[in-house]
């Protein structure tokens, strides 16, 4: 009893440090903290101790016990649900919203981190069982954390897209990035401050699969909320000429969007945008398929 | 139950009464360019709207 009291604290403490390595509060300020963070802990030592308990309880021939993980699979959906309506209740007063794509993949990403949890816990517990060395079992536990996180680790914008800043100008009324035509401003006040306020980025796709993924309104939109979380906005609820906005040139596929921010820093904004992430759910690959490329018919 | 038009026009505003005559817009007439420019502003901060211009002489407001 005391072996399995040992290695089942064991397992649950290495799944509980994986669930405290995946957690980083940042300037996304999301999972929030503290309450939001000490939701997501608790929920990680639950899988964490699920993990543990599925090995002890196959020796035991308890086989119902097993079905517990499907138990934790069926609570980790739930952690995905929770995320998505939050996200989704705050997302009408967002004053940049993030858009449903990144909601999604915000979703997607809390209930895969709790299943990393479970499988390096499920290692540890297994490798203590098997082998009854502790350290081995440890260092392969935290071994597939690292691994399953490097796995995990999405591109970012600068992976796909060359990003400069790009020369705002108007023709009459119509508000120009390079060659693109963003939108008609109708005041002149808000014309003068655009060109005073208004920084405007273009991100450039090095191949079609870039371009495709680029042109998704969600990667998008994704890319807006990132940047302007850093670099803020000067723009107010009444103010809708001064949304940031992005568009694309039908013809190369570059996005060109419009910021105003209230740091002006070019630098930073560049930084912003090429760190933004690349959505699981928005990225195409069409080169991958026979159709578009004219690959060899497979005989 | 929170039902709200969008990308449709709010308001006209114009200062020639031969351009707009009718439309399912409230159309505010105005004596000069200036004035326009100033009552499609006004209009705007109101509903929340943004303002575009036609370059005719005719202002839209249209909420986003």
């Amino acid at each position: 009893m005391d072996t399995f009291i040992s290695y089942f604290m064991t397992s649950v403490f290495v799944g509980t440090i994986g669930r405290v390595y995946l957690l980083r509060v940042d300037y996304r300020q999301y999972p929030s903290y503290p309450r939001g963070v000490i939701m997501h802990l608790t929920f990680g030592l639950i899988g964490a101790a699920l993990g543990a308990i599925a090995i002890p309880a196959l020796i035991h021939k308890d086989y119902a016990a097993v079905t517990f993980l499907a138990l934790a699979a069926e609570q980790f959906r739930n952690i995905r649900t929770m995320e998505r309506e939050n996200l989704t209740n705050i997302e009408e007063i967002e004053l940049v919203q993030r858009g449903k794509s990144y909601i999604e993949e915000i979703a997607k990403i809390f209930e895969a981190r709790n299943y990393i949890v479970v499988l390096s816990s499920l290692t540890t517990s297994a490798l203590l069982y098997y082998f009854n060395n502790k350290y081995l079992a440890i260092f392969a536990g935290i071994l597939v954390l690292i691994i399953l996180k490097y796995i995990m680790k999405g591109e970012k914008i600068q992976d796909i897209a060359n990003v400069r800043i790009g020369k705002i100008w108007f023709k009459n009324t119509l508000l120009y990035v390079d060659d693109v035509v963003i939108m008609n401003v109708g005041l002149k006040e808000a014309r003068e401050r655009i060109l005073k306020t208004g920084v405007a980025v273009v991100l450039e796709p090095v191949d079609e699969n870039a371009s495709i993924t680029l042109s998704n309104i969600g990667q998008r939109q994704a890319i807006i909320h990132d940047a302007v979380a850093q670099v803020g906005i000067k723009k107010d609820l009444d103010e809708p000429d001064f949304t940031p906005l992005a568009r694309r040139n039908i013809d190369n596929g570059n996005v060109m969007i419009i910021f105003y921010p209230s740091i002006k820093n070019e630098k930073a904004l560049l930084r912003a945008v090429k760190y933004a992430p690349v959505l699981e759910s928005t990225r195409r690959s069409p080169s991958e398929s026979g159709a578009a490329y004219k690959k060899e018919e497979a005989k | 139950m929170n039902i709200q038009l969008e990308n449709t026009i709010t308001a006209i505003v114009t200062h020639d009464r031969e351009k707009v005559q009718s439309g399912f817009a409230p159309i505010f007439y105005s004596n000069n360019e200036e004035e326009s420019e100033k009552l499609a502003l006004f209009i705007a901060k109101i509903t929340l709207g943004m303002v575009h211009n036609l370059e005719n002489g005719v202002y839209v407001v249209v909420k986003h």
